[in-house]
């Protein structure tokens, strides 16, 4: 599971964990929830259908496969596969009672959302549905199922859908999904990773989510911190320039080397972007402070001043594996 | 000096409309991450200082913003706001408040409602969930606020933040979403008592669907809605009615919405998608507040000059200072060129509504003065 503020790079992030995942001629599936078509739109492609597609080659015969999880369609194949009703469940629609399940009935759409990428988890080969049931022998079809979770603010509520539906359905079918979708994303099969740039409010937002997702149960993963950026000067320089003082004149003299034109007015606008990096690190580097102090493994991955690029993710892939993750 | 994007966008005069008397309501909307709430506290220090009596509802449970306000925190009744002593004497009020959704939900009912049949709903299972933690419900109850708000009379401008929903026009559907299923075909057959009328008319269809309904969500939770719904619509008549008039509101003169983004992709596209909407809701549109723009200041600098520049230094061993400023401002200067290019996309999509650029700051906001400072760069 793969949470984080907005704006932190969560899709981008869960997207490379899908596909350091796959290395080695691994399988894995790649989940949205949220209908907003990132995946998509990250590999430059049609959107994605209630499918199953497979997405990316990795080398040594790794696959990527994505899926947008709608929650009316769901709620439809739910109906058919456990009852047999597909032509109930057209009615519904019908009578709005899709919206009254998916939207409005609290917990219902997460559980259903949920429950599709567990169902993926437990899902082995030679068994279309019950993987869980019939032949526990056979491989997992997937080694991994990596799901772009709601942000941080939601991610606890999101995950704790057992909770939130055994308070409102204390019986029922949908109860008893529920159960077995916490089953597993309870077990140390599961753990939530966070997002988080060296900022105070995604900060402040992943630490009180680890504290959320603990308290319901669940476990914690990595804290992925996100385009994190390298000083550009020695730490004296750094401090110096932080409180506005730089060396002018040593750029003049540097820009006079490369033959620019106004070296004095350009030594003055390069202090000043100094400066404002300067103070810029030192905010992240009190943030990174704080982050210090969590007892879960932290990745770091460098700022990239572009769009990430298809190629760039098998990039950020290697990155992440190369600190743990597989 | 900073270098400017070359588009012929008009600007965004903030000032203006917050010196117009006329408006009562600012909506700001937008994708989570683009510094929402922190416009909107930023819009309502500046109103301030223009002369203006303001209330801020803010729907960010983050501690920070009470604290930049000088509040330890704040709940859901607007707390007035210290403002520091070297204010202009004209100067205005500044209030802030956090929307709580249950309480909100709460005290409509118990406004509107005698105090058994208040207690009655209050107790019911189902609308414990729902004033809590049905989707939907926190945007019902932001328009809700709103409403109470404005029509209590108290607030010459009222400044809302909008939830950080799924996707930013889920506070315009969701509301009527809510009604729309409160006051559905559906809803209506489950409250109605058996073998009535509505009940005959559709025959064996409903009984099917309730059904099937129970069977999903267990036969106790359909009881608890019937009896909720009856409760409810004695009290209140048309939810959609209800939703539909805050709705009329934000469509009405005196309102002016905000579209707040940040040069990235995802927001820009949720934020085109927005002015559409927008638009084709007969919403009134006053601007773009792009946050966090990364500028320049070295004038007249392309990255690749810089690289260039300071790869000549590296080989010659020498200025290392002077090499690693040039490095820094070629990565700044490509975070400009891609940033200025999103925002162009934006504008020729919508050339006629105006943007105003906030820079990106180097450290985050912590008091008053920094929400001034932004409120000033809306004004630039």
């Amino acid at each position: 599971m793969v949470t984080g503020k907005g704006g932190t790079g969560k899709t981008t992030l869960a997207t490379a964990l899908a596909l350091a995942l796959a290395s080695g001629g691994k399988k894995t599936l790649l989940v949205e929830v949220e209908g907003r078509q990132g995946i998509a739109q990250i590999f430059g492609r049609a959107p994605l259908p209630y499918e199953e597609r497979k997405v990316a080659d990795t080398p040594q015969g790794g696959q990527v496969y994505a899926l947008a999880v709608d929650a009316e369609a769901a709620l439809l194949e739910y109906l058919e596969m456990f009852y047999g009703m597909r032509r109930a469940g057209m009615a519904l629609t019908r009578f709005g009672a899709v919206d009254f399940a998916t939207t409005i009935a609290p917990g219902v759409r997460d559980v259903l959302l949920t429950g599709k990428a567990t169902e993926a988890v437990r899902r082995r080969s030679g068994d279309q549905r019950r993987g869980d049931q019939d032949g526990s022998r056979q491989p997992h079809i997937y080694d991994a199922v990596v799901l772009d979770a709601p942000p941080t603010g939601r991610i606890a509520q999101f995950l704790n859908v057992n909770a939130e539906v055994a308070g409102l359905a204390r019986v029922g079918s949908i109860h008893n999904h529920a159960a077995k979708v916490m089953q597993t994303i309870r077990s140390p099969q599961t753990a939530v990773h966070f997002v988080t740039t060296l900022e105070e409010m995604p900060t402040q937002e992943t630490l009180d989510g680890i504290d959320e997702v603990r308290a319901v149960g669940l476990n914690v993963g990595t804290v992925m911190i996100n385009m994190v950026r390298e000083p550009f000067f020695a730490p004296e320089v750094m401090a110096s320039a932080a409180e506005g003082e730089i060396d002018t004149e040593a750029l003049i003299q540097g820009l006079k080397a490369t033959r620019m034109d106004h070296p004095e007015r350009m030594a003055r606008e390069l202090a000043e972007e100094m400066t404002d990096h300067a103070r810029r690190l030192r905010t992240e580097s009190a943030v990174r402070e704080r982050l210090s102090g969590i007892d879960h493994p932290r990745f770091e991955i460098p700022f990239v001043d572009d769009d990430i690029a298809p190629a760039a993710l098998f990039a950020l892939a290697d990155l992440l594996r190369d600190q743990g993750a597989r | 000096m900073s270098a400017t994007a070359t588009s012929s966008t008009p600007p965004f005069d903030v000032d203006a409309l917050l010196d117009d008397r006329d408006t009562r309501i600012i909506v700001c909307c937008g994708a989570g991450g683009v510094g929402k709430t922190t416009t909107a506290a930023a819009l309502g220090v500046r109103a301030t200082e223009r002369g203006r009596d303001a209330v801020v509802i803010t729907v960010d449970p983050a501690r920070r913003l009470a604290q930049s306000m000088g509040l330890a925190e704040l709940d859901n009744t607007p707390r007035s706001v210290p403002l520091p002593a070297d204010g202009a004497p004209s100067a205005g009020t500044l209030h802030a408040m956090m929307l709580d959704m249950k309480r909100t939900f709460d005290e409509t009912v118990e406004a509107h409602a005698d105090p058994e049949r208040a207690r009655q709903i209050l107790a019911n299972p189902f609308y414990q969930s729902l004033s809590s933690s049905f989707s939907g419900t926190q945007e019902y109850m932001a328009m809700e606020k709103l409403g109470q708000l404005r029509q209590s009379g108290d607030w010459d401008l009222i400044i809302v933040d909008t939830p950080p929903s799924r996707s930013a026009l889920d506070f315009l559907d969701a509301p009527k979403r809510l009604g729309r299923f409160l006051d559905g075909r559906l809803i209506k057959f489950l409250a109605a008592p058996a073998k009535t009328g509505a009940f005959r008319l559709i025959g064996a269809g409903v009984g099917m669907v309730t059904g099937i309904i129970g069977k999903i969500v267990g036969a106790q939770v359909l009881k608890d809605v019937q009896t909720f719904v009856t409760a409810f619509d004695a009290v209140f008549g048309g939810f959609q009615e209800r939703a539909e008039r805050t709705y009329r509101l934000l469509q009405a003169p005196g309102t002016a919405f905000i579209v707040v983004a940040a040069p990235e992709s995802d927001a820009l596209r949720e934020a085109s998608y927005f002015i559409d909407r927008l638009r084709e809701d007969h919403m009134p549109l006053a601007g773009i507040v792009l946050n966090r723009v990364h500028r320049t200041a070295v004038r007249d600098l392309p990255p690749e000059r810089g690289l260039a520049a300071a790869e000549t230094l590296e080989t010659s061993g020498e200025h290392p200072v002077a090499a690693a400023a040039l490095r820094l401002h070629a990565e700044r200067a490509r975070v400009h060129e891609r940033e200025t290019r999103l925002r162009e996309e934006l504008t020729s999509a919508h050339p006629e509504v105006p943007v105003i650029d906030v820079p990106a700051r180097p450290e985050d906001v912590h008091d008053l003065e920094g929400l001034r400072e932004i409120g000033r760069a809306l004004a630039d």
